[in-house]
């Protein structure tokens, strides 16, 4: 059945049925965990649940509020019914998007229309000329590495200091003195989770649909990602629409399985670290522990938890490039405070999108002087990267 | 005009201060230069996000121009500075995308260059014709010839 049909077809009713959202007791847990509705009191994933089951259509969907939850999902696990909130925003978004309605796109929508634009078929991208003679790639080989967006963030993010291609080449280095040699897929399409939390799921479909098709043909046995959310669309999303054969790892995970056969020889750092957990790795897949090992795995390096972490952990204040507003900055301030009073030097991250958001909270100050949030943001593949004895 | 013959469509920003009034001078001036450009008037090209270009090929246009004053004469200082800024971003960008450089153009031109702004279009027109249609135009470019 074609998507668009599916979509057309999918009707509040249908929405509540499959989100389990008529569970809810009105016990409002997901209201005092939501870290929006900490900052903003208009905010409340209880009230947009109760105006479902009210069958206020039109008031939800011309909501903007709908386009505002980070979708991080501290609501769902705190949720004594078992309420899907985030397949009901998922779901009320696309219903939204089909009414024209449209969340306020970060950066004015660059981001997305990048997407889209990746989403025509027959056009060859040049997304791997970052990709040097110092790493060893093989078209034969059954394991493939995701690169994800990174290409394109490069350009876009370079004003905050950041170069988000050193994930995917710190990763490219941790595989290969593990003796893998992974396959990359040059003309990769961006995965889709932000057409997908956006609402725009024709676009999504396209995109998972091309990605499928290449990885069919590539015919490999496993995927590595770097980034949690395309690990997370591949996993729990793709499956809706595309059938894709193959084992799903990130990259932590697959790092503390090679620790734990002693494959990898770290040299000593000195660091005091504390980790974030990205919301896509932690609350919707449960990967909290592999991060952890593998950091831990480096000798030298001290491990310090902030207050808020694992199931707890505060998110970084956007998703999907959507709705990035003063309570987002907020949010990250919180966060990166929280990440201060820990003592640590650094703060680790496993999603190249926290990097950038808490970045850009540092970067872009503004004129009020505010607390002291200078601190330095890396991602656990490049720690791991720099340890590695050569 | 060939009715065969490949018509590319672009999409000019062009600020208030300088280019604007270049075209309207090379209007008055009965200088004619080619239809194939959908003007678009900004208060400065420092306006421009890159989102606006990105939008215009995510529409199917062929090519883009922005035409902003010269530099050292911007009216708000230094906004077609941020351009060129943005300009380099941009190309960066959509030659990942598998997009040629040249269709995305920046071209100073002040209020009195009314011919050279004809020049700038008749220029890229004929780039565009050799380089073709933008492998992104077929998919919504309904909307681009609405804008023409």
């Amino acid at each position: 059945m074609a998507l668009e049909s599916i979509v057309k077809e999918t009707s509040l009713e249908d929405i509540i049925r499959e989100s389990k959202t008529f569970y809810c007791l009105e016990c409002g847990k997901c209201s005092s965990i939501c870290p929006i509705s900490r900052y903003d009191l208009s905010y409340s994933p209880r009230v947009m649940v109760e105006d479902a089951l009210l069958g206020l259509e039109g008031a939800l969907i011309h909501n903007k509020e709908l386009f505002s939850c980070l979708t991080c999902g501290a609501c769902q696990l705190k949720c004594p019914s078992d309420v899907n909130y985030l397949l009901f925003i998922q779901k009320m978004r696309a219903l939204a998007s089909n009414n024209g309605e449209h969340g306020d796109c970060a950066h004015s929508g660059t981001i997305q229309s990048l997407i889209r634009l990746m989403s025509n078929l027959g056009v060859e991208q040049r997304r791997l000329e970052w990709l040097s003679n110092g790493y060893r790639t093989s078209d034969q080989s059954k394991v493939l590495f995701w690169v994800g967006c990174a290409p394109y963030f490069d350009p876009i993010f370079e004003d905050l200091g950041l170069k988000v291609t050193d994930v995917a080449k710190g990763s490219l280095r941790i595989l290969n003195s593990l003796g893998v040699e992974p396959m990359l897929l040059p003309d990769e399409k961006c995965c889709g989770h932000d057409m997908l939390w956006t609402g725009d799921v024709e676009t999504f479909e396209k995109l998972a649909q091309r990605n499928a098709a290449m990885i069919k043909e590539a015919g490999v046995e496993k995927i590595i990602f770097s980034c949690p959310e395309c690990h997370r669309t591949f996993k729990e999303d793709y499956p809706n629409y595309v059938e894709i054969n193959c084992e799903l790892q990130h990259i932590s995970e697959f790092l503390s399985e090679a620790i734990e056969k002693d494959g990898l020889r770290f040299k000593k750092i000195k660091k005091k670290v504390t980790y974030h957990d990205p919301c896509r790795l932690g609350r919707h897949l449960g990967v909290y522990e592999p991060p952890r090992e593998v950091i831990q795995a480096i000798p030298g390096i001290e491990l310090v938890e902030m207050e808020q972490s694992r199931e707890e952990s505060l998110c970084c204040g956007t998703s999907a490039f959507t709705n990035c507003d003063s309570y987002s900055k907020r949010i990250r301030v919180e966060r990166l405070l929280e990440a201060k009073a820990t003592g640590a030097d650094t703060i680790i991250t496993t999603c190249p999108k926290c990097q950038i958001h808490f970045r850009c909270a540092m970067v872009n100050k503004g004129e009020e002087k505010g607390p002291d949030i200078e601190i330095e943001v890396m991602d656990m593949v490049n720690l791991v990267a720099n340890a590695l004895e050569v | 005009m060939n009715e065969n013959e490949f018509e590319p469509k672009i999409v000019a920003f062009t600020c208030n201060w300088c280019s604007y009034a270049a075209a309207d001078l090379a209007g008055t001036s009965r200088i004619s230069y080619p239809p194939n450009v959908a003007l678009i008037r900004v208060m400065c090209t420092g306006m421009v996000d890159p989102a606006y270009v990105l939008k215009a090929f995510e529409l199917g246009f062929d090519g883009v121009l922005i035409a902003g004053c010269h530099p050292g004469d911007c009216h708000y200082i230094s906004g077609n500075l941020k351009a060129d800024e943005r300009v380099k971003t941009l190309k960066r960008l959509i030659h990942i995308l598998g997009l040629e450089d040249e269709r995305l153009r920046l071209e100073w031109c002040s209020t009195a260059e009314g011919e050279k702004f004809a020049d700038i279009v008749k220029e890229s027109v004929s780039q565009l014709k050799q380089l073709g249609p933008s492998p992104y135009g077929n998919v919504t470019n309904k909307v681009a010839q609405v804008a023409m």
